[in-house]
């Protein structure tokens, strides 16, 4: 497990929201909310928790990530680019055409992304797939999903439930996003999830709740996971649409905005001295 | 049919989808019957107003196609009219055998309503790029496959479709179109629009891309072609009489379609030409090739839509004669 410090991914999810905000400001809109509710998800995952080689992004060994809810593709780009599996520069080309950072994820496309996503709920498929099929060849290694709240509404995910639970689909650790928004609204005005936990622990999970926006929290909510064997593992975290960015935090229809050039600028700035305060550098 | 063809082809300063949520509430102000669904897509759609006016009749079943499409059926079944709407891939390929099955093999009452069609679904990118949405549809037996091309006959058709039975699939830009028609013009499904005429070359086009068309047909002038231009807006059923009497007069056709060139209008002009006057063909539209990301105007070069790109089809397809 992670020989880094809570300080150190706490500085690395600063680093992966400041580029983030940056690729998005610099095309002047996108899904700001989404990419912002899981930086700190992405700073645990990339900064010690996964085994990786970013020199061999399809390294069989490796841990692998299905971002299912794949419009938070922007901010999976930073924290790639930042570990090193492309130069940062690409990070400017979000979404331009004839780009490999599109706005939703694409294995085909980016070195490091493992599984396409964007159509909601099909992540939670492809990410047992990949678990069984890495258990069929003796592996120990890590498959990690992430799926949105709001792609709970999916059946497909509901499906994938039954079927890894029955399967006794182990080294599988999903993260439920619960920032507790969708594209429409908030998620118990648009379609009441209720007891998050409590559905997946009815279906046989090993079900944990946790701060989605501290890293300790998440880091020790993976441990206990991993130390949970037989059965999938689920952790739902406890997070805010648009956490940190300062035209988004707080906004009811912060999933895919426009951005002004100023806003766009004094996001960047906030997000700058949030680094700062941690005593990271802003440019990379 | 009664049509007015404007003579400015500008760009509306409205969008498609606030025509759609204008009629929608015109409608349902008029007939109780008339219902909207969505799936957490309301607001990219426009359809908050709707929501506020008819909360009670307004479903948005959160990201959920396809227990919409088949929501959408049972409330047909018990005399609803229901409008589902979703961006066009999670309208079609997401939901496929529920709109098959509850609702075209069940012999209900559906609409739907897929938005975003082919390049212009931009930003979004290769999973929210249907280029096959309109294929599907044409697939289930006795479905209505539509393409509105711009607010004026969005309007007119929506009213039509309030009160006409069976399974509708209108694919929608939700921004401003080039409008192409008076307000107030009245269409028949089925039947398609000669724009322009011509004598040496037809030119079959469909949504955003009939602007396109209309400009390929001035470019092919200037090279002393002269082009006939259709606006096909029905796919499904297509205009067969039309096709064969442009396949007599102007000798070759060419189809334009924002879509894969295979299941969709070039397909169905093309079998349509077959069975009734066959000439040479050429097609305009994505080439078996899945959607990527990208602004339009790159987009539209990518894929080949332009109005060069149809000019020199055009060419082709009158050196085939
Ligand atoms: C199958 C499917 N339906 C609809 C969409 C459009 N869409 C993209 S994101 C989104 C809302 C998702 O909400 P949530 O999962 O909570 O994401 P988050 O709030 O974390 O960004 C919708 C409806 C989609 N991408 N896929």
């Amino acid at each position: 497990m992670a020989k880094e410090s809570v300080k150190d991914m706490m500085r690395f999810a600063a680093r992966i929201r400041l580029e983030t905000i940056r690729e998005l400001a610099g095309l002047g809109f996108g899904h700001v909310g989404g990419a912002m509710s899981v930086v700190e998800l992405l700073a645990v995952l990339y900064g010690g928790v996964m085994r990786i080689d970013p020199a061999r992004p399809d390294w069989e060994e490796r841990d692998w990530l299905v971002c299912s809810k794949g419009h938070a593709g922007p901010a999976l780009y930073a924290a790639l680019a930042l570990k090193g599996y492309f130069p940062m520069e690409m990070l400017s080309t979000l979404n331009r055409g004839g780009t490999s950072l599109p706005s939703h994820c694409d294995r085909n496309r980016t070195p490091g992304v493992d599984m396409t996503t964007g159509s909601l709920g099909q992540g939670m498929s492809t990410a047992i797939g990949v678990a069984l099929g890495n258990r069929l060849d003796n592996r120990e290694n890590w498959t990690y999903l992430i799926l949105g709240d709001g792609e709970l509404d999916e059946g497909q995910v509901w499906e994938g439930a039954l079927f890894a639970s029955h399967f006794r689909v182990d080294h599988l650790i999903v993260f439920v996003d619960r920032n507790k928004q969708q594209l429409d609204g908030c998620t118990k005005d648009i379609m009441n999830l209720g007891d998050v936990a409590g559905k997946f622990k009815s279906f046989g999970w090993h079900t944990q709740e946790a701060d989605g926006h501290d890293p300790g929290a998440i880091r020790d909510a993976v441990q206990n996971a991993k130390e949970a064997a037989g059965r999938p593992s689920v952790i739902v975290l406890d997070t805010v649409k648009g956490k940190g960015c300062t035209f988004a935090e707080g906004v009811l229809y912060n999933h895919h905005m426009s951005i002004r050039e100023e806003e766009g600028r004094e996001a960047v700035r906030a997000a700058e001295a949030a680094l700062a305060a941690l005593g990271g550098k802003g440019s990379v | 049919m009664n049509v007015k063809i404007r003579d400015d082809f500008k760009k509306d300063d409205r969008m498609m989808r606030s025509v759609y949520c204008d009629t929608l509430m015109e409608m349902a102000g008029k007939d109780g019957r008339v219902v909207a669904l969505d799936a957490d897509l309301m607001n990219s759609m426009g359809m908050m107003p709707f929501l506020e006016k008819f909360p009670e009749r307004t479903f948005n079943c959160g990201v959920q196609e396809a227990n919409m499409m088949g929501v959408a059926a049972g409330l047909s079944a018990t005399g609803k009219i229901p409008f589902a709407h979703t961006f066009g891939p999670f309208a079609t390929r997401r939901c496929f055998d529920q709109v098959f099955i509850s609702a075209a093999y069940a012999k209900l009452n559906v609409r739907i309503v897929g938005s975003d069609p082919g390049i212009t679904a931009a930003y979004n990118g290769g999973t929210h790029m249907p280029f096959e949405d309109m294929g599907l549809m044409r697939a289930i037996p006795g479905a209505t496959v539509i393409e509105p091309t711009d607010g004026a006959m969005l309007r007119d058709l929506l009213w039509q479709l309030k009160d006409l039975y069976g399974v509708f699939y209108l694919r929608l830009l939700r921004k401003e179109p080039v409008m192409i028609y008076e307000e107030g013009s009245r269409f028949e499904i089925g039947k398609g629009i000669v724009l322009q005429d011509g004598w040496d070359v037809t030119l079959i086009a469909s949504g955003v891309l009939t602007s396109e068309a209309l400009r390929a047909a001035g470019l092919l002038k200037g090279m002393g072609i002269s082009a006939r231009v259709v606006n096909m807006f029905t796919w499904k059923p297509v205009d067969r009489e039309l096709i064969g009497k442009c396949a007599r007069e102007t000798g070759c056709i060419v189809t334009v379609e924002n879509h894969n060139i295979m299941g969709g209008l070039g397909s169905a002009v093309a079998e349509a030409m077959a069975e009734t006057t066959p000439v040479p063909m050429e097609r305009i539209g994505s080439r078996d090739r899945f959607g990527e990301v990208g602004p339009v105007d790159y987009l539209i070069r990518a894929f080949h839509m332009t109005a060069e790109d149809i000019a020199a089809m055009a060419q082709k397809a009158v050196k085939r004669k």
